[in-house]
């Protein structure tokens, strides 16, 4: 029997979803209410998610759905429905506990704002979409709520509509991503087609069951990174990695709920969730999908922390930050871990959202300068937020035993070493960890530390409303390590199914050593270099060429302008061109003949015809007009015509005689 | 319930007739009555159709003139009922969006006798009864897009009508060689007999193949036969427009489905890879032109062409592919009728919105306007629910019928089903260019006294637009109409 929760799981992304309509419909555009009625179903939602928590702790590896017949088409149903198994509630209890603390932030932070109403509609619309993304239990499901994520998306990065930069970046945004997309839809039909069902698990008939994944056979590989370009898009992945740090320009809260914590993390949930398509065939854990996992992600992560050292706005140096560890945890389901990239999820999810919200309250602070050279000597002014941005920048960068980023990063290079196919990936992401913390040491130095500079003269510590949600993020964030440690790696049981078993010894492992020498280094190296920073880089002074190649962010937005969507609206001028003069060139052609063929006929009747015609009735018309002089109606005339006619009878007939 | 289709022709007729003979400021209102009571017809049809049984129903045969094989025979399938419901609703919201003041009196009568000559289309199963329903929607949308239309009308009209009335008369001349040759204009009888043999022999029936298949292609219209559409489209007044997209282009669509595709199995197979090209063409060239459109009436005109290419691709991959499971047939035929329905109701909204931007601007170009949603945020609201549902967003109409026509699609014909889905970014693009230049920025000079939605234009939209949403959450209303048809048609097929 299972309990009531999985057949009302439903709720916790309707809640949200009602929230946000009742805003739409009722609230005015600067209402208090708004933010009251989202905060409130964030926590109405955030209440059902630990009810749904609660059942998947009785056993590992528990597992219940319930599905129904969405339509029916022809004599085949579709069916949809909803999974609660561990992967569902950790990610539930996730996305809301950090969306509450979110939202509370909001309040504060957007509390000038003229649409204040509509973000909170916003928000909690988007709350709803991602919740519908973890709980379904059909690709299908899962695909419509993964299309409204991105429309929230696409909406709240726009939301200062009146800047047409926020403009560019919501559109950048939705195509972007709707790239991969492509692929994923694509998948899905293919998916549909080999196994017939979209459910995800049906008792033993779903797609991710034995007798689904047996009709799929050989063609998973193809399914796998199909869906898998859907991931790459909305997880901000190499090549489709460019929209997200543009989606910066979005309201701060809307960066740490969608653009780091959540939403760009639903790639990631994605693969873990149909990860038995990833891994059917595998020959000691690896197939060609998930190989090709492993090096996007190693890609990605690099390539972004690179770019991260030499960007100026503290959201962009984050953005790219969030983008390199979405390639770390792909990395880590790639090479096997799928339980250590979740956890690594989460935990990011936390410490980001810190993070971002963190650099909301300096940006506040500040009032709205983002340049972190212009900042300077926080520390002092702003103490709750410096603290707090301390333990998330320290969870990020992977300082062990207290910041729960740190276990979970360790987890995954575990997992990486022993990656069959090779060690490549373990080394590069070990300087991915150097280079992390070396720009965040550049971040905190800059904004925190120094002299104070222009912006933060007259910077001031956010409200309370701003500053309890950061605390309790950090509390999130060192708290959660107490389940990720080695020494009672109850989190990775709970995920991977199986019982956790407690053993203080386990807690140092050798490995932890590499790690801790790495970040060490690159925090050192980051006081070295950044120690005395002022308003020029000193990387940038030192290295003037390959700063500004990473500053420019590799140059990749502008190759692709001057390639795919330069081809693109090349196409779409010459498509327009085509129509206009060969498409309808043609029709107009053949009229242009048909017109032609009318004008000779024309002539023809004119001139051949109708002229002869003419011809025949003027001759006609001659002979007429000298016959009619003949009948005069002169009686004279007549009897004269009569004695010629008499006189040249009598003549013929005395010839004849 | 007999003679409940005909009532449903002559109403429009009638109505027609009042509005010639009653005073002018009351032509709309007439037409208005008249549609109302139409559609109280419509539903009685609705209720009254069993969709547990296939096949035609409430059939109405009548001998008509028996030497030349013509019956006088009406009734529903799930299909015909589909776009009778359509054409039901479409046609009020195109009345009530044409201002009152271009409420002419042979305006309003005329858009009646198209209204009744598409119910006719819709319902008619002997050839000579739906042509001469065929040709007599023509002839009022010519004079209408003439007489009413915008700058360059007469050309546009010309080649309207031209263009389409040359595609009649092959199909004409097609049907009549098949007469000569099998001695029937019934639908039913002719697909029977289709399916069992060759229709005609040898090049006789790639000839009446062409002619129709030219017919047709013009009239939905295919690649590369639709250049008259954008400037039709353009040049039609709003209330025209709804009509062309929303209704009359549906015809094409129907034709194929009742005629094409069950009388020449044979001819479609072989063609199968080209006509495949053909709507991915349509899909993707239009959607790319629709991009570079200044003109927003033009570039909801391209994207019509766009979506019907959709429907296109559903019906060629169920006739050409080698191997056809019942599952994908039935996939790929619910979607052509759900994105039938669904860009119906989509395409006539958005050309509606156009028409609302237009009135208060005095200008459509997608560069006239700017910061709308500063101005007007419910227009800007509403109108993007219609674009979203456009590009297929799942949760609105749009996806339901896109994601079903690709899922039987990919399985039946995949390589073609790959190259189409550029298409759905294409359109994206389109919409959000669109949206982006319209509504975001700062406010521009010209838009900065423009009204919100007015109580009257709510009064459209809010139905509308719950329509969509309704299809897009729980579409089950609308399979239950169609379900037994589609496993009837896929039979036919498989």
């Amino acid at each position: 029997m299972n309990p009531w929760i999985v057949d009302y799981l439903w709720l916790v992304p309707v809640v949200p979803l009602a929230a946000s309509l009742l805003i739409l419909t009722f609230a005015g555009s600067r209402s208090k209410g708004a933010a009251a009625l989202a905060i409130i179903g964030q926590l109405a939602s955030l209440a059902l998610s630990v009810i749904a928590f609660l059942p998947t702790l009785q056993e590992a590896g528990w597992r219940a759905f319930h599905n129904f017949t969405w339509f029916t088409f022809g004599e085949n149903a579709v069916r949809i429905g909803w999974v609660l198994d561990p992967l569902t509630a950790a990610m539930s209890v996730m996305i809301t506990l950090v969306g509450l603390c979110i939202f509370v932030f909001s309040k504060g932070y957007m509390a000038g704002d003229k649409d204040f109403s509509r973000f909170f509609a916003y928000l909690s619309f988007f709350s709803a979409a991602m919740l519908g993304v973890v709980i379904a239990n059909s690709l299908l499901l899962l695909f419509v709520c993964w299309e409204l994520v991105g429309l929230a998306s696409y909406l709240l990065i726009g939301f200062w509509i009146h800047k047409p930069s926020a403009a560019a970046a919501a559109k950048k945004a939705f195509i972007t991503t709707r790239i991969g997309d492509l692929g994923f839809f694509l998948g899905i039909f293919w998916l549909y087609g080999s196994s017939g069902t979209l459910l995800f698990y049906d008792g033993g008939k779903g797609c991710l069951e034995a007798a689904g994944l047996l009709a799929i056979g050989s063609s998973a590989t193809f399914i796998a990174l199909l869906i898998f370009c859907g991931a790459v898009g909305k997880s901000g992945q190499f090549p489709l990695h460019v929209w997200l740090p543009d989606a910066m320009e979005g309201p701060t809260p809307v960066s740490a709920l969608i653009h780091a914590a959540t939403m760009v993390a639903a790639g990631v949930f994605l693969v873990a969730r149909v990860y038995p398509l990833f891994s059917l065939g595998a020959i000691d854990g690896v197939t060609p999908s998930l190989t090709v996992v492993v090096w996007i992600g190693v890609i990605t992560a690099l390539m972004a922390s690179l770019i991260a050292i030499a960007q100026a706005d503290i959201k962009r140096i984050l953005a790219y930050s969030t983008v390199s560890q979405l390639g770390l945890m792909m990395v880590s389901l790639g090479v096997g871990g799928v339980a250590a990239g979740i956890m690594h999820l989460l935990a990011h999810g936390f410490f980001k959202a810190l993070l971002f919200l963190g650099s909301g309250s300096v940006i506040h602070g500040c009032h709205d300068e983002q340049d972190i050279r212009k900042m300077g000597g926080l520390r002092k002014v702003m103490p709750v937020t410096f603290l707090t941005y301390a333990v998330g920048m320290m969870a990020l960068s992977g300082v062990p035993l207290f910041f729960s980023g740190a276990w979970t990063k360790e987890e995954i290079l575990h997992v990486a070493v022993h990656w069959p196919p090779s060690q490549a990936p373990y080394y590069l992401m070990l300087a991915g960890v150097v280079l992390t913390a070396l720009y965040m040491t550049r971040q905190m130095i800059y904004v925190f530390f120094g002299n104070r500079q222009a912006a933060s003269e007259k910077a001031h510590e956010s409200p309370r409303v701003m500053t309890m949600p950061l605390i309790l993020l950090a509390v999130c964030t060192v708290g959660l390590s107490a389940v990720v440690t080695p020494a009672w790696p109850w989190l990775h049981a709970y995920l991977s199914g199986k019982p956790a078993h407690f053993a203080m010894a386990q807690l140092i492992q050798p490995m932890l050593f590499v790690s801790l020498a790495l970040v060490a280094a690159g925090i050192g190296l980051g006081v070295l270099i950044y120690r005395r920073a002022g308003e020029f880089d000193p990387f940038a002074r030192s290295q003037p060429a390959f700063f500004r190649f990473l500053e420019n962010k590799m140059w990749v937005d502008e190759l692709y302008a001057y390639t795919v969507v330069g081809f693109s609206k090349i196409a779409a001028v010459f498509a327009d061109w085509m129509d206009r003069y060969i498409w309808d060139g043609l029709v107009r052609a053949l009229g242009a003949i048909g017109q032609s063929f009318g004008v000779l006929t024309k002539g023809v009747d004119e001139r051949g015809i109708n002229a002869g015609v003419d011809e025949g009735v003027i001759g006609a018309r001659g002979i007429g007009r000298v016959m009619s002089a003949w009948h005069s109606g002169q009686i004279q005339t007549y009897l004269g015509a009569v004695a010629v006619g008499m006189l040249a009878l009598l003549l013929f007939y005395a010839w004849l005689a | 319930m007999a003679g409940l289709i005909t009532a449903l022709i002559l109403l429009p007729l009638l109505g027609a007739l009042c509005v010639g003979v009653a005073r002018k400021n009351y032509a709309r209102g007439i037409a208005l009555l008249f549609n109302t009571i139409t559609a109280i017809v419509c539903f009685l049809l609705w209720r009254n159709f069993d969709t547990s049984v296939a096949g035609l129903q409430m059939v109405e045969r009548h001998v008509w003139i028996p030497a030349i094989g013509a019956e006088y025979l009406l009734g529903l399938d799930g299909l015909s009922l589909l776009l009778v419901l359509l054409t039901s609703l479409i046609f009020p919201f195109a009345f009530l969006a044409q201002s009152r003041s271009a409420g002419a009196r042979g305006y309003c009568a005329l858009m009646l006798v198209m209204q009744a000559a598409l119910y006719g289309t819709f319902t008619a199963h002997n050839f000579v009864l739906w042509f001469l329903f065929y040709e007599m929607s023509l002839i009022p949308a010519f004079l209408l897009i003439k007489i009413w239309g915008g700058n360059n009308r007469d050309r546009a009209a010309t080649k309207f009508f031209i263009y389409t009335f040359l595609g009649s008369v092959a199909m004409l001349l097609s049907f009549l060689g098949i007469y000569f040759a099998k001695g029937t204009f019934d639908f039913a009888a002719l697909a029977e007999l289709g399916r069992s043999g060759p229709l005609l022999d040898g090049n006789l029936a790639w000839l009446a193949f062409a002619g129709i298949f030219l017919g047709l292609a013009v009239k939905v219209p295919l690649f590369p036969f639709h250049t008259w559409l954008p400037d039709a489209y353009e040049t039609a007044p709003v209330g025209v427009s709804m009509v062309l997209t929303g209704v009359l282009s549906k015809m094409g669509v129907y034709g194929f489905i009742r005629l094409l595709l069950p009388l020449f199995p044979r001819e479609i197979q072989v063609l199968g890879p080209w006509l495949l090209g053909l709507a991915v063409c349509s899909i993707v060239f239009a959607s790319l032109a629709a991009w570079a459109q200044s003109d927003l009436k033009r570039m909801v005109a391209y994207l019509s062409v766009n979506h019907l290419g959709y429907c296109m691709l559903g019906l060629f991959a169920v006739t050409t592919s080698a191997t056809r499971p019942a599952v994908e047939l039935q996939a790929a035929l619910s979607g052509v009728f759900l994105q039938v329905l669904n860009h119906g109701i989509t395409a006539a909204a958005l050309f509606y919105y156009v028409g609302l931007l237009e009135e208060r601007r005095g200008r459509r170009g997608i560069g006239d306007f700017g910061g709308l949603m500063q101005r007007t945020p419910l227009l800007c609201g509403w109108m993007s629910v219609a674009m979203f549902s456009s590009l297929g967003l799942p949760g609105l109409n749009g996806f339901i019928g896109e994601f079903l026509i690709f899922k039987g699609s990919f399985m039946l014909s995949g390589a073609a089903t790959a190259v189409a889905v550029i298409g759905l970014l294409f359109t994206a693009i389109a919409f959000l260019r669109a949206m982006q230049m319209l509504f975001s920025g700062p406010l521009a000079e010209s838009c900065s006294a423009f009204p919100d939605l007015l109580r009257r234009e709510k009064w459209i939209v809010v139905p509308v637009t719950l329509l969509m949403f309704a299809i897009g959450i729980a579409p089950q209303f609308v399979f239950k109409i169609v379900n037994t048809t589609v496993v009837q048609m896929a039979r036919l097929f498989a």
